[in-house]
């Protein structure tokens, strides 16, 4: 790629961006929050057109028009969001959109599924319905979707995001295997210690502009963040010690359904103090949603479960089970939550800043009228002590980056004066430096005596950040753990082995 | 490989764009609607051979001509309007109300009721009638705006079959109701109410035929403009409309204002039947709301839910009718040659929101050129 530019309206995503992809060559493709490294995959993958520059395969000048040119020139790339239809197979998504000549033969592309599966090394059931996969297995979808089309060249972006220790361990080796072949692989990821594992030479993207490369071994953690960051940053995340730790929050035998009426949560009972930070681990799915949301009143419970909430030492503890999420901020129970889906729960991203931080405080106040002027100073006092970018307060949240969102939704969840404060995948998705941004947040917060509740699913980070871990299995309880004197072999066995049933006390 | 280096860069290709200066969106407009007379013109000469500029000249003749014609274009014109401002809450919720034309009747229907019945007593004053029947037709539309709304909170029904079902239970009580109303006997109509004594008609306002129609629609123009934008419930409307999952994290509860939402919608287009009936056409007929419920449907689209620019749109979806019958009429053209400019019209103020939205960059235009 030479040169390459692309802007949307006024922002540049890419500013003459120069980027040399090998055959047989693993490229790590770094850079914060909206530098521009997926509006760059997708400019090569024919989603994008560039506004200017040129691109070369093989030497020869290209014009990607659309995802068919692409793939026409073998490149091929697997998004974060998978592009699969639930209600078909494996195969039959596969095919979908090819143009092959002749009548549809499903047994011999499903035979030719398996085999591409034998050469890498994949694991997947090509008469498999995508609704019934596991997320790794529809990423694996996606790739052979990719190889079957004949790509020489894939772009996989953040494939390791949704991913546990495991899947993620098996990717590797199927990445491996793919570059031994003589593929050209290049990975967008925030993790660096993957970027260290995986990949040859890495490159760096910072604000649009293409920084460098290097090659893996030549470089560490601490000099890769230098350089996206533009700036020496710190990489230690501080823990100090809890002070004064209360009991906030008393969880016992509490059980959910999901819609299909299955146990989501199986009699989960736990403790949350005030002071401390508790982590929670699992394999994605294992009921950490759920778990936060019964305790914000977003899910119905089953009989016989028990929220009780301590507001201090002096008043009567209250029961939230059966309270609405109205209710339970009447009963003046400091509760914030930055749930998973920022922009499809946490805030409305067609609205501004100013309405965004109303969310939670439009009712104040008698008149029928509401109040903005409040809410406007603080989404200005927001966007100064957190450092969000954006071009004002009247902006609408969605045109932010994914990083400036989750920036937004916290500092308003802080902003509450919580006495308990509920993440769930707060860095999700965000770079270095604003990750670090909001441990240092939760950290202060619960220096000011707030229980932090942290679902996260880093490990690395969960030992670093937190003072307890608790691991849900399968809807339950399967230990919890000092963070301080755990290992990480400790609680990935729990996240994946279920403890036999043990006898209640 | 094959051969994949055949392609060009694509002809053209479209930017978004935002951050466009306001007179530059009403330019883009204005420009599309001159496009728009354009080519309706050379539609109007290819079919019919007649001189386009006079056909303009018959349209606008046709809806501002006489004093008598421009009241009747205003009047419609607040009639529209109103039942745009009734829909603009339900559509900004995300509620797909098509129930307006059966939500409009049945506050007719209670205001002809009431008339014939007041009338014949002859028990109250005109003005106390007009309250009466003014109360009965917002309860008659609330109802029948709260029945899909309660379905849809209780049991998850889809608004938009259910409120277009209550239209034809709507249409069948109208039809009943004329037959008992009937008068001259076999007319199969109801003929003017109280043609007589004028009892529960509007009144003329400083001297002015259709005053009162003016004042009405105007208070709800600017209160439901007031509502949507500065209310805790208007946030509570435009969170919903987003998103339900937020709305729900947020501690509103969806079914209590989709409940509340849909009785001000209906209850507005309920009170539209009412200035239909007794501020205009002084009789019930299953063509009193005649798909104004569904052209309000545009208008409040268009207008993105600003019930000011609705004005507008109504204005000139009135004009552009008045004038369609007027050509028709004059030149001896049938109603679809003026429909068709109508359309070609239409279609162009929905183009230029394209334009507004995004722009189009030309194949070697570089970007020096285009900015």
């Amino acid at each position: 790629m030479r040169g390459v530019t692309k802007t949307f309206g006024a922002v540049v995503a890419n500013n003459k961006v120069d980027l040399d992809i090998r055959r047989g060559e693993i490229l790590s493709l770094l850079g914060e929050n909206g530098s521009g490294k997926t509006t760059l995959m997708n400019m090569l993958s024919g989603i994008y057109f560039p506004d200017a520059g040129e691109i070369l395969v093989n030497g020869k000048p290209v014009t990607i028009r659309s995802p068919k040119d692409a793939f026409d020139l073998g490149i091929g790339m697997i998004h974060q969001h998978f592009k699969l239809v639930d209600v078909l197979t494996a195969t039959e998504n596969i095919l979908l959109g090819l143009h092959e000549k002749g009548t549809l033969n499903l047994k011999a592309a499903a035979e030719k599924i398996t085999e591409i599966c034998r050469k890498y090394g994949f694991v997947v059931d090509p008469n498999k319905k995508i609704y019934d996969m596991s997320v790794s297995e529809k990423q694996t979808v996606e790739i052979v979707k990719v190889l079957y089309r004949g790509a020489n060249i894939l772009i996989l972006d953040e494939p390791t995001a949704v991913l546990t220790p495991q899947e993620t361990r098996k990717l590797f080796d199927v990445m491996r295997n793919m570059k031994a072949d003589g593929k050209a692989i290049v990975i967008i990821t925030h993790k660096l210690h993957e970027v260290m594992e995986i990949s040859d030479r890495v490159a760096v993207l910072r604000k649009g502009e293409y920084i460098g490369d290097v090659p893996t071994s030549e470089t560490n953690p601490q000099k890769l963040t230098d350089m996206m960051v533009g700036r020496a940053v710190s990489l230690n995340i501080d823990r100090p010690d809890p002070v004064n730790r209360v009991k906030r929050l008393e969880i016992h035998n509490l059980s959910v359904r999901n819609v299909y009426g299955l146990r989501a949560l199986d009699s989960v009972s736990f403790d949350v103090y005030g002071g401390e930070i508790l982590g929670i681990a699992g394999i994605s799915g294992c009921g950490q949603k759920e778990l936060l949301e019964a305790i914000a009143g977003l899910q119905i419970t089953e009989s016989g479960s028990s929220i009780r909430f301590y507001p201090g030492e002096t008043s009567e503890s209250k029961e939230l089970v059966g309270l609405s999420p109205l209710d339970i901020k009447k009963a003046g129970v400091g509760l914030s939550f930055v749930p998973e889906d920022r922009l499809g729960m946490g805030l409305v991203g067609a609205m501004d800043m100013t309405d965004n931080m109303m969310l939670r405080s439009y009712r104040n106040g008698r008149s029928a009228f509401a109040d903005r002027k409040n809410p406007k100073k603080l989404a200005e006092q927001v966007i100064e002590q957190l450092e969000v970018v954006t071009p004002g307060v009247s902006t609408p949240v969605r045109r932010l980056s994914g990083g400036n969102v989750q920036k937004v939704l916290v500092g308003r969840e802080i902003a509450a004066s919580p006495k308990v404060l509920m993440t769930a995948y707060a860095v999700r998705g965000l770079d270095i430096n604003t990750s670090y941004t909001i441990y240092n947040l939760l950290t202060e917060q619960k220096m000011q005596g707030v229980a932090v509740v942290y679902v996260g699913e880093d490990l690395d980070v969960l030992l670093e950040l937190c003072d307890r871990i608790l691991v849900l299995c399968s809807g339950k309880v399967n230990g919890i753990v000092d963070a301080r004197t755990t290992t990480k072999e400790e609680v990935g066995l729990l996240m994946t082995n279920l403890r036999k049933e043990e006898i209640h006390e | 490989m094959s051969s994949p280096n055949v392609h060009h860069e694509p002809l053209i290709r479209i930017a978004k764009r935002d951050g466009l200066a306001v007179w530059k969106n009403w330019l883009i407009r204005l420009v599309f609607v001159l496009i728009a007379l354009l080519l309706s013109g050379l539609f109007i000469y290819a079919v019919t051979k007649l001189n386009p500029l006079k056909v303009y000249a018959a349209m606008f003749e046709g809806a501002l001509g006489t004093k008598r014609r421009v009241w009747i274009t205003i009047r419609d014109t607040m009639m529209l309007l109103c039942i745009g401002v009734g829909l603009a809450p339900a559509f900004k919720m995300k509620f797909w109300n098509v129930g307006a034309e059966g939500q409009i009747l049945v506050g007719g229907v209670a205001t002809a009721g009431l008339m014939i019945y007041l009338g014949k007593s002859a028990a109250m004053s005109t003005p106390v009638m007009l309250l009466v029947m003014a109360l009965a037709s917002i309860v008659a539309g609330a109802v029948w705006g709260v029945i899909p709304a309660v379905f849809k909170a209780r049991w998850g029904t889809n608004e938009t079959l259910f409120t277009l079902m209550m239209n034809y239970v709507a249409i069948q009580i109208t039809s009943y109701c004329v037959a008992l109303w009937e008068n001259p006997f076999g007319s199969n109509t109801v003929g003017q109410i109280n043609p007589q004594t004028k009892a529960g008609w509007f009144p003329r306002v400083f001297g002015l035929d259709f005053g009162l129609n003016v004042i009405i629609v105007m208070a709800l123009t600017i209160g439901m403009f007031l509502y949507l934008k500065y209310s805790k419930h208007g946030y509570e409307i435009a969170v919903l409309g987003e998103s339900e999952r937020t709305a729900r994290y947020a501690g509103i509860k969806p079914s209590r204002v989709f409940i509340r939402t849909m009785a001000i919608s209906g209850a507005i287009c309920g009170l539209a039947g009412f200035i239909a009936v007794a501020g205009a056409s002084h009789t019930i007929s299953t063509s009193t709301a005649g798909g104004r419920g569904f052209t309000a449907i545009i208008v409040a689209w268009l207008a993105k839910f600003n019930t000011f620019v609705m004005l507008l749109i109504s204005f000139l979806l009135v004009f552009l009718q008045k004038g369609a019958i007027e050509i028709a009429s004059q030149f001896k053209l049938n109603d679809f040659a003026s429909n068709v400019i109508t359309g070609i019209i239409l279609f162009c103020i929905i183009a230029s929101e394209f334009f507004i939205n995004y722009r189009v960059i030309f194949h070697k235009r570089k970007e020096a050129g285009s900015k």
